[in-house]
């Protein structure tokens, strides 16, 4: 499985060692509450309204340098939008794996 | 170029906050977690540009473009790719960019903004809702035309809209403040917080209700002295 990493806020920080600071603090604050509400929504089975927070968490996913997730996520918010929860698990162990990262670093 | 930020997404607005401070001719003035707020704070101040996220919750980019008289240049940013057809109808909208954006993609949609003018304001948009007989809504992923004349009344429910009409009735995700922006103001009437009505199909009026077809529907007492103006009073 890959793995994520933190290269984009690298390249973006460049010396800028507040603004990294800055983002890693939102990182470890706003990945959680995202995906905390995501799992709410799944336990009401209110599949569109997940599909929104799956979206957002795209972008999260897309800042820790998946990219083979990216694109399961981004099937998975379509699928969300007809109630098909098939990659549920995929999508959701993802989300364990940036979940650790973000608590490691 | 003073400019606002609009992102429901803390990580997103510090991003393009950053590429703004590191840019020579860009000034940002104020960013916004919602297009409610940023619509509040454009009738007071103008502004020369606006990174604008298309998803939010109940009020996405486009409703936020949609209710702007003037609006200013846009730079769409957005995780959908699936977006950029439907932003060719706005000449307000300048450049997209899909998130993660990178410094250069950022500095090529901003040099594309300076030189940007914008060709036909929103001015014309309510009329043309007006001349517009129908709208579309997306039901399993199939565009359904509704005619405004067909539809009897609009109700709110959870996060869904029933909208009922002459011989069928659609359930849709979506808002009344959404929908509400798409119906012609001369037809339509928000009558109470979950109920819009089409005027013409009123039967009968009483006290705080309206009649249409043989359903009652409330009226706020709030919205009480507005449904009466509309009314061809003797």
């Amino acid at each position: 499985m890959e793995q994520p990493n933190i290269n984009y806020i690298n390249e973006l920080s460049g010396d800028n060692l507040a603004f990294k600071n800055k983002m890693l603090a939102i990182l470890k604050r706003e990945l959680p509450e995202e995906i905390a509400i995501y799992k709410e929504q799944m336990r009401r089975k209110d599949f569109v309204i997940a599909a929104q927070s799956v979206h957002k968490l795209k972008h999260k996913i897309s800042i820790l340098g998946l990219e083979k997730s990216y694109y399961i996520a981004e099937e998975y918010e379509d699928d969300l939008k007809n109630s098909n929860i098939d990659l549920q698990l995929s999508f959701e162990d993802i989300l364990k794996l940036l979940n650790q990262f973000v608590i490691e670093i | 170029m003073n400019s606002i930020i609009i992102d429901d997404e803390e990580m997103a607005r510090a991003i393009i906050a950053q590429m703004i401070e590191n840019h020579p001719d860009l000034k940002l003035i104020q960013e916004f977690p919602n297009a409610i707020q940023a619509i509040k704070f454009l009738n007071h101040i103008e502004v020369d540009l606006v990174f604008l996220d298309i998803h939010m919750p109940d009020f996405t980019g486009f409703d936020f473009i949609d209710t702007l008289k003037f609006p200013p240049k846009i730079i769409l940013v957005t995780s959908d790719k699936n977006f950029a057809i439907e932003a060719f109808g706005y000449s307000c909208i300048v450049d997209y960019l899909v998130k993660p954006i990178t410094e250069e993609r950022f500095n090529k949609a901003v040099q594309k903004a300076k030189g940007a003018k914008i060709e036909v304001v929103n001015e014309a948009k309510p009329s043309i809702k007006d001349e517009v007989k129908e709208f579309y809504v997306n039901i399993d992923r199939r565009l359904i035309k509704i005619d405004f004349q067909s539809v009897d009344v609009i109700e709110a429910k959870g996060d869904y809209i029933h909208i009922k009409t002459e011989n069928k009735n659609y359930i849709v995700h979506s808002t009344l403040k959404k929908i509400e922006l798409k119906l012609p103001s001369d037809m339509f009437l928000k009558v109470h917080r979950s109920f819009i009505i089409n005027t013409k199909k009123i039967i009968d009026i009483e006290d705080n209700s309206v009649l249409i077809k043989k359903e009652v529907i409330p009226v706020s007492r709030s919205n009480r002295p507005e449904l009466m103006k509309r009314l061809n009073l003797l």
